[in-house]
């Protein structure tokens, strides 16, 4: 278990709404080895981002462990938390969540300028992701200037920009096109074909079946954790449920 | 993050959204040029005060009957507080003093002047010839009061330009009979316009022999010696030296105020110092709004970049970083305020200079500088609460918001 590069146990996750209690996850068990690529299906208000958002640390459970790369990241500071994100995480958004003002190569050197990256070095990095996703003319457009399709693209870009160990995706084709859409899924599923460590929520059932393994949540809990068969998964990600 | 990206990255959050920065800029920069131009005025008015009362008479020592109540209340003088009277006598031993140059005694009155039915309150000075010189004074027609025994005249009066014109109008001065009081004086010359005039307004004097001026009033005391030092070094020994013989002819009493002109200046000085000093701080409340503009705009911006700061998160950056990256902005805007503030006012201030040369309104550095300084804190200051504020929001509902 402990070559698990997610590990989540026992996490819960309650959010609290004047007197009521919404358990948006509940006592949740899953664990995803390196270079999975996992889609999280289920209803909406199920818990999906909610588990996604956790695993990317932008928030923090109410109980349970999660354990990332071996080590318990619930009890880092903000600060190290930030770090891990950093070096370890990258987020691809449905509303894309360009920064307006700043150009496609800006946007995507953006985590390499927080992380404090020599100028050098950036634009090195920014000009071969500018061509590995063919964006090499839409350096110095800005988001505005770019289709749908163009600005997930950067979004990618960015997301893998720092090299991180898993794209954590949250309906990366919920605003385009379903062309569009396939192709973008097809350059995350090129990521993973390359080690990253996967995981995209989705409602698209259809979307959802071209992952390895899909994780099908329902009112906070994991409802069916399936694997298509023709494959063999890691003795790690049997879950005990 | 590197300071110079933090600081690239606060230049485009603060261009990308032109009027707010240009409103922040603006009331940071009108504040920055009120202290200028308002502090150019106030230190031009010292200036101005302090050039005209430079012309009344150089090297000046002034003698006034009286302990001077300034020092604060002293029981020694309080037993012997009736001080001798200044007499035409004491004047005249001045002259003694090795420091001392020329002495003009000056006892002052107020009585009526008429001629050919036209009859005037006036301002009756009685002194000596030494008097137009020591206190710099100018002729526009005739002579001044002719040297000679200061306990005797002639019954002779010079008069003040307005004087002139108000008593005879047309008609030549010179020479003709006045009555002055009770008795009959021949007006042998008239003073030039001297238009401003701080101290006594010598358009509206009628001077007349000290002696008789104080036959006029039935008074021996003299209002003033004035006393001019040979040089400005010899001030401070005329000073002394007048302070000795003063206080021997008076049975060792010194019941004397002896002032210079230095000290006159000095105080004026002061007097105007802090009065262009309250004029700062009134700028600097202008300062302090602008203080309060910067906060709320960047209030506002935190909520419209909501978003932003929550991808921010997501990529990475710590809540010290965001915090940086927003006080970096308020500094950069108070920053631009305030240099565009400093021009304005400079510009302000020349513009002043050019429309009333005779004023110097230049601003003073210590306001130039306060002023920049200022606008940088506030600007710093209120901005520590909104870039706190963008630090502590939760990444996952900033990035929910659109
Ligand atoms: N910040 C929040 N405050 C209150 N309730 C929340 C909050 N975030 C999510 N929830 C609730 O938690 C449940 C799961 O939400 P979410 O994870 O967004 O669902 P999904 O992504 O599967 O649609 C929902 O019932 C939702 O209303
Ligand atoms: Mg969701």
């Amino acid at each position: 278990m402990s070559a698990a590069l997610i590990e989540l146990a026992g996490i819960e996750r309650v959010f609290h709404l004047g007197d009521s209690e919404v358990h948006a996850l509940r006592r949740l068990d899953v664990s995803i080895a390196a270079g999975e690529y996992v889609a999280v299906m289920g209803p909406s208000g199920s818990g999906k981002s909610t588990l996604l958002n956790l695993i990317g640390l932008l928030d923090r459970p109410n109980a349970g462990v999660y354990r990332l790369e071996g080590r318990d990241v619930t009890t880092l500071s903000a600060e190290e938390q930030a770090r891990v994100r950093s070096e370890r995480i990258g987020f691809v958004f449905q509303s894309f969540h360009l920064v307006p003002r700043l150009t496609a190569g800006e946007n995507i050197a953006l985590p390499m300028i927080l992380a404090g990256i020599a100028p050098a070095q950036r634009a090195e990095r920014v000009a071969r992701a500018l061509g590995d996703y063919g964006l090499e003319n839409r350096a110095d457009h800005r988001p505005d200037q770019l289709s749908g399709g163009q600005r997930q693209r950067v979004a990618i870009a960015r997301a893998t920009i720092m090299q991180p160990a898993v794209i954590l995706a949250d309906e990366p084709t919920g605003n385009l096109d379903r062309a569009t859409g396939e192709e973008v899924m097809r350059l995350l599923e090129a990521l993973n074909e390359n080690g990253v460590t996967l995981i995209v929520v989705t409602h698209d059932g259809s979307l959802g079946a071209r992952a390895r393994r899909q994780l099908l949540m329902e009112d906070g809990a994991l409802q069916n954790d399936q694997s298509r068969s023709n494959r063999v998964i890691p003795e790690a990600c049997v879950l005990p449920t | 993050m590197r300071t110079p990206d933090l600081i690239r990255f606060a230049r485009d959050a603060a261009t990308g959204n032109p009027l707010r920065t240009f409103l922040l800029v603006l009331a940071m920069a009108i504040g920055v040029a009120a202290v200028v131009v308002l502090t150019a005025l106030g230190d031009g008015a010292r200036r101005y005060v302090l050039n005209e009362f430079s012309s009344i008479g150089s090297n000046l020592v002034i003698v006034l009957p009286g302990r001077s109540q300034t020092g604060g209340f002293n029981p020694g003088n309080a037993i012997t507080s009736t001080p001798r009277d200044l007499t035409v006598d004491d004047a005249q031993a001045l002259l003694r003093a090795s420091a001392v140059h020329r002495v003009a005694p000056l006892a002052v009155g107020t009585s009526e002047i008429s001629v050919g039915g036209k009859l005037r309150e006036v301002m009756v000075a009685g002194t000596t010839a030494e008097f137009i010189d020591v206190r710099r004074l100018v002729l526009a027609q005739g002579r001044f009061l002719p040297a000679g025994d200061w306990r005797r005249g002639a019954s002779e009066a010079v008069i003040g330009a307005k004087v002139r014109d108000e008593m005879f109008g047309r008609q030549a001065a010179l020479g003709q009979l006045v009555r002055i009081g009770d008795r009959r004086f021949r007006i042998v010359g008239v003073l030039a316009a001297s238009g401003q005039g701080l101290g006594m307004n010598t358009d509206e004097l009628v001077i007349v022999p000290v002696a008789l001026a104080q036959a006029m009033f039935n008074s021996n005391t003299l209002f003033r010696i004035l006393v001019e030092a040979a040089s400005r070094d010899a001030i401070e020994p005329a000073k002394a030296q007048v302070a000795e013989i003063i206080r021997l002819r008076h049975e060792g009493e010194q019941d004397v105020t002896i002032i210079t002109q230095d000290a006159v200046l000095a105080t004026f000085d002061r007097l105007l110092g802090t009065m262009t000093l309250a004029v700062a701080g009134i700028a600097a409340i202008s300062l302090a709004v602008a203080g309060i503009l910067v906060m709320n705009v960047m209030l506002v911006s935190v909520a419209q970049r909501t978003a932003e700061i929550g991808l921010l998160k997501a990529l990475g950056a710590t809540s010290a970083t965001i915090r940086n990256a927003f006080l970096t902005e308020a500094a950069m805007l108070s920053v631009a305020g305030a240099v565009l503030g400093f021009l304005l006012g400079q510009a302000g201030a020349a513009i002043i200079r050019q429309l009333y040369p005779a004023y110097p309104a230049f601003p003073p550095d210590w306001a130039v500088l306060a002023g920049l300084a200022t606008a940088l804190t506030t600007g710093i200051v209120f901005g520590v609460l909104p870039a706190r504020q963008a630090a502590r929001l939760d990444p996952v509902e900033s990035l929910a918001k659109r």
